[in-house]
């Protein structure tokens, strides 16, 4: 297993291949549906700066406010990323981020988006919830608070030894692919057999 | 008796346990897996990594997963009892459980899309009663993610593309087929809770009640008890395994029950349930003594 520290080079990241864990230390953000929509209407010069060569976390926390004004994840596990398919190739080249983290993988565009400008798709353990929260020391900021509300805002967080699977590649793999390959294979298999 | 007092207190732990500590039998099964896996590869890894989730969850009382479902539960209730009463109770129990954070805020308004913020809504939970001639009652929930509700799904037999007769072959077929369209997207690895015939109003309810059965329970049905046994074999040899990542552990159990049809219709409706298997139940007898089952 690797430790990648956030922000990351464009090699560096075309030097990961799916099959990879990786544990990612840093500065990231999240985003989800409302985040991509209006990442896309236009150039957000506020959080441009909290993208460029980091990674955004398909996510949507539980967040406890704190008496002085700060934050804590309290339960951050991965949102189905499927649904940022239309954008998320745009919203990579646009921002300059390096890569994804969700849940479910992604599709032909994305992967092609990917190769193109050096990125990959990372895959957090689905409703590991406090085990990644337990990953996530401290909230730096928060854009879009108030429009979108806690689980759609944009949060700044530092991450420490944050657990994730390399499941898409700037070469093309994409182990979603390959897995459907396999099964669809094997289902053929089973259903052709005796009856 | 029961009707005078209130239940919400008992409910309300019994929520807290649904959504912060998984059944004993869930977590074997995911140890058993995870040992059956290649060590070191993504498999293995995610299914470490949820075992630790498991075990933090259970320490500090914090829900397992941040998506903390539908609260599903079936009540069986004293000849004579309000079941009124026991709703209220069970929905002021979930409002309770969110304000102290055993459950997310879940319940949005489906044409405003704002949440209703105190995890009741229209529909939510969902209470199904049953009256028994017990003195007591007793209360069997599950938690129900919307990842793993989003892959459930209903075939109608006969189905051609999948050579899918009227038979339990056809069912067979079926839910095979339903594995393999989820992949790991249902936070594999998954239980299925699987009902045959029906209609479309009971046979989703009936498919999430096979979801209150111990994992390693025989169907008292022998026909029954070869089919669950073959399709835990056979969904993991479709390879999906946890989160989809490849591996031996795409199913943790299939439990399949059994409705009258009408001549026309034989549906096969499959409700998956995520690893987060988040299962709870009480019994509460009539004086009051509480008693945690599993």
């Amino acid at each position: 297993m690797a430790e990648l520290k956030l922000p990351v080079s464009e090699e560096t990241i075309r030097g990961l291949e799916v099959g990879d864990f990786v544990e990612l230390s840093g500065r990231m953000i999240t985003g989800r549906d409302a985040a991509h929509t209006w990442l896309m209407e236009e150039y957000r010069e506020e959080v441009a700066p909290f993208m460029k060569d980091s990674v955004i976390y398909h996510c949507g926390p539980v967040v406890a406010s704190n008496d002085d004004g700060t934050y804590d994840f309290v339960a951050a596990g991965p949102t189905t990323s499927i649904r940022e398919e239309p954008y998320q190739a745009d919203v990579i080249g646009r921002y300059g981020l390096r890569g994804v983290i969700g849940k479910g993988g992604m599709g032909a565009k994305t992967l092609a988006g990917l190769a193109e400008y050096g990125a990959v798709y990372l895959h957090a353990v689905g409703g590991a919830a406090q085990v990644l929260a337990r990953a996530i020391p401290r909230v730096e900021r928060v854009f879009m608070l108030e429009e979108f509300g806690v689980p759609e805002a944009l949060w700044v967080i530092d991450v420490e030894r944050f657990p994730v699977m390399v499941t898409m590649d700037s070469h093309g793999g994409s182990l979603h692919v390959e897995v459907e390959e396999r099964s669809q294979a094997k289902l053929r298999e089973l259903l052709d057999g005796a009856r | 008796m029961g009707n005078a007092g209130s239940y919400t207190e008992t409910f309300v732990e019994l929520i807290r346990r649904a959504s912060t500590e998984l059944p004993a039998d869930v977590v074997a099964a995911i140890e058993e897996g995870r040992d059956a896996e290649e060590s070191q590869g993504l498999a293995s890894i995610a299914l470490g990594t949820i075992l630790n989730n498991i075990e933090l969850a259970r320490e500090s009382s914090a829900p397992i997963c941040q998506d903390t479902g539908t609260p599903v539960v079936w009540i069986h209730h004293p000849v004579g009892m309000s079941t009124r009463k026991l709703k209220a109770d069970f929905e002021t129990a979930v409002r309770e459980a969110t304000a102290r954070k055993f459950l997310r805020p879940n319940a949005v308004d489906t044409l405003t899309g704002l949440n209703t913020g105190d995890g009741a809504g229209r529909g939510i939970p969902f209470i199904h009663f049953e009256e028994w001639n017990e003195p007591g009652i007793e209360a069997r929930m599950i938690l129900k993610g919307g990842g793993s509700e989003n892959v459930g799904t209903q075939y109608k037999l006969p189905d051609t593309g999948l050579g899918a007769g009227r038979d339990l072959d056809g069912v067979r077929r079926a839910v095979l087929d339903a594995v393999f369209q989820a992949q790991g997207k249902g936070c594999a690895p998954g239980v299925l809770g699987v009902c045959v015939g029906g209609d479309r109003v009971s046979a989703f309810e009936a498919s999430k009640r096979q979801l209150l059965r111990p994992l390693k329970d025989t169907n008292p049905v022998p026909e029954l008890a070869e089919l669950e046994e073959r399709l835990l074999q056979e969904g993991n040899e479709l390879g999906i395994g946890p989160m989809g990542f490849g591996g031996t552990t795409t199913l943790l159990a299939v439990k399949i029950g059994v409705l009258d049809r009408l001549p026309a219709c034989y549906f096969v409706t499959i409700s998956y349930m995520c690893w987060a298997d988040r299962r709870a139940a009480v019994s509460i007898n009539e004086g009051g003594d509480v008693t945690w089952l599993s």
